[in-house]
């Protein structure tokens, strides 16, 4: 559900530091999301450059995200 | 490179390069691993750092250095400018290319094993101790097995968790941060420049840090409470566009700085993490090469005795996390509480407080005056120093 643009991704890893469920792999100037992802969104909003797009949010995961940040 | 050392350290930047010179120079066995296909690029870094802090862990060269740095300049929202400034040399920018290449040059020097482009997949762990890593490069995946591994690997730090640490980060402790080197601009490269304010930078502070009289590296960090709404990039954007409306942009990076406590555990059976990895980073500014390399020469040490000693249990390597907390522990907490109660404060209350500072003679301009000033304006603020001085 969640999908990074690579031409916009630096590969900085903010995405990764904030996953709660530790989906996202980085290499030099590589990103993939894995399969176990929860579309929590936290790394769509951490992105300094919009790099990942999510699916429309549902309340479901806002009030999940919202949870594991707090 | 060899099946088997005493010690591996993940991630070839300051922290990492220094655990692995003071764990070689313990007499452990050490490979380096860097995932990168070389060290100190790409610079992820605003390169200022304090001078005291850094001389503290290393002797700093003129071959390392930018520029030196005489004082700061803090601009509240409504644009008053609060100088702070010392001695000479309060502060270095660093060139960080030649300053991590240094580092690592010198941890090699010492005896270390370097590999770069080597990407760590994951950590070796039967009987849940940590006892090597799985490794990839150049298309090989092999496994290299050792007594400790110290993960230095970044805020992005995934040697933790996989060792079943937690090591996710808040979202409002993270600070979601854009830089730009801009050239073709003018300012006095004396000093350091931040701007505070919600619509420059909520959560966080935009800095311009000169590397000469025409070039700096202008960036800012906002927390991730705030990211999700307007992005870091957009909003640096704004900034440039009004101060420095004529810059050339030299080069953009972008990154997450982890503001946040310590780590509550930062060794297991096996494994140390050190750096931006165990939030060792100043939550107050955000600096986080002269903790790190502070911390690294500290697990190194650690994990070279433990080694020698036949004992890597998570019980003898706390021995770290405890001369870390005595060292920075405490400072590093207060940080976290002040600059949880300096973000409460709205631009009106960060105006006023500027007002009261430029009400003082410059030479009394200190930052512990410049702080009893803020206090005196907003007394609220004495609570949550009480809180931070207390615990």
């Amino acid at each position: 559900m969640i999908n990074a643009i690579d031409d916009r991704c630096d590969f900085c890893g903010a995405c990764v530091a904030v996953c709660p469920v530790d989906c996202i792999e980085l290499r030099e100037s590589r990103i993939a999301i894995l399969d176990h992802c929860i579309d929590c969104m936290l790394c769509v909003w951490i992105c300094p450059v919009e790099a990942l797009a999510g699916a429309d949010k549902n309340l479901e995961s806002e009030c999940e995200a919202s949870m594991i940040a707090s | 490179m060899r099946s088997f050392y005493d010690c591996i350290v993940v991630g070839g930047g300051p922290g990492g390069a220094w655990a692995a010179k003071h764990a070689s120079e313990g007499g452990a066995s050490v490979l380096l691993l860097e995932k990168d296909r070389e060290i100190g690029i790409p610079v992820r870094c605003a390169e200022a750092v304090g001078a005291a802090g850094l001389q503290a862990v290393v002797d700093p060269q003129p071959a390392w250095i930018s520029n030196k740095i005489k004082g700061a300049v803090l601009v509240s929202p409504d644009g008053r400018e609060v100088v702070v400034s010392g001695e000479r040399d309060q502060g270095y920018m660093l060139d960080r290319k030649i300053f991590d290449y240094a580092l690592v040059e010198i941890a090699a020097g010492a005896g270390v094993d370097v590999l770069t482009k080597a990407y760590v997949s994951d950590v070796i762990k039967p009987n849940g101790r940590v006892q090597g890593v799985r490794l990839q490069h150049m298309g090989q995946t092999s496994e290299v097995g050792c007594s400790v591994v110290i993960g230095a690997d970044g805020v992005e730090s995934r040697v933790g968790r996989w060792a079943g640490l937690r090591t996710s980060i808040k979202m409002k402790d993270m600070e979601s941060c854009v830089q730009k080197t801009l050239s073709n601009i003018e300012l006095d490269p004396d000093y350091v420049y931040f701007y505070f304010g919600k619509d420059i930078a909520p959560g966080g502070y935009v800095w311009v840090f000169p590397k000469n009289d025409r070039l700096a590296n202008v960036g800012l960090g906002i927390s991730g409470e705030f990211s999700r709404y307007k992005s870091a990039q957009k909003y640096l954007q704004d900034f440039i566009d009004k101060r420095f409306p004529h810059a050339s942009v030299l080069y953009t990076v972008v990154g997450g700085v982890p503001c946040a406590p310590t780590l509550k555990k930062i060794v297991a059976d096996g494994l140390m993490l050190v750096g931006d990895a165990a939030h060792q980073v100043n939550p107050m500014s955000g600096g986080g090469i002269n903790t790190a390399m502070l911390a690294g020469q500290i697990a190194g040490r650690v994990a070279a005795t433990a080694i020698a000693q036949q004992d890597v249990s998570e019980k003898k390597l706390r021995q770290y996390a405890a001369e870390w907390h005595k060292a920075q522990g405490k400072a590093h907490e207060r940080f976290h509480k002040i600059k949880k109660a300096v973000y409460k404060l709205s631009d009106g209350d960060l105006n006023k407080t500027a007002d009261a500072v430029l009400s003082l003679p410059p030479e009394e301009r200190s930052l512990a005056n410049i702080f009893k000033t803020a206090l005196v304006k907003h007394p609220s603020l004495i609570f949550d120093v009480i809180r931070v001085f207390v615990h």
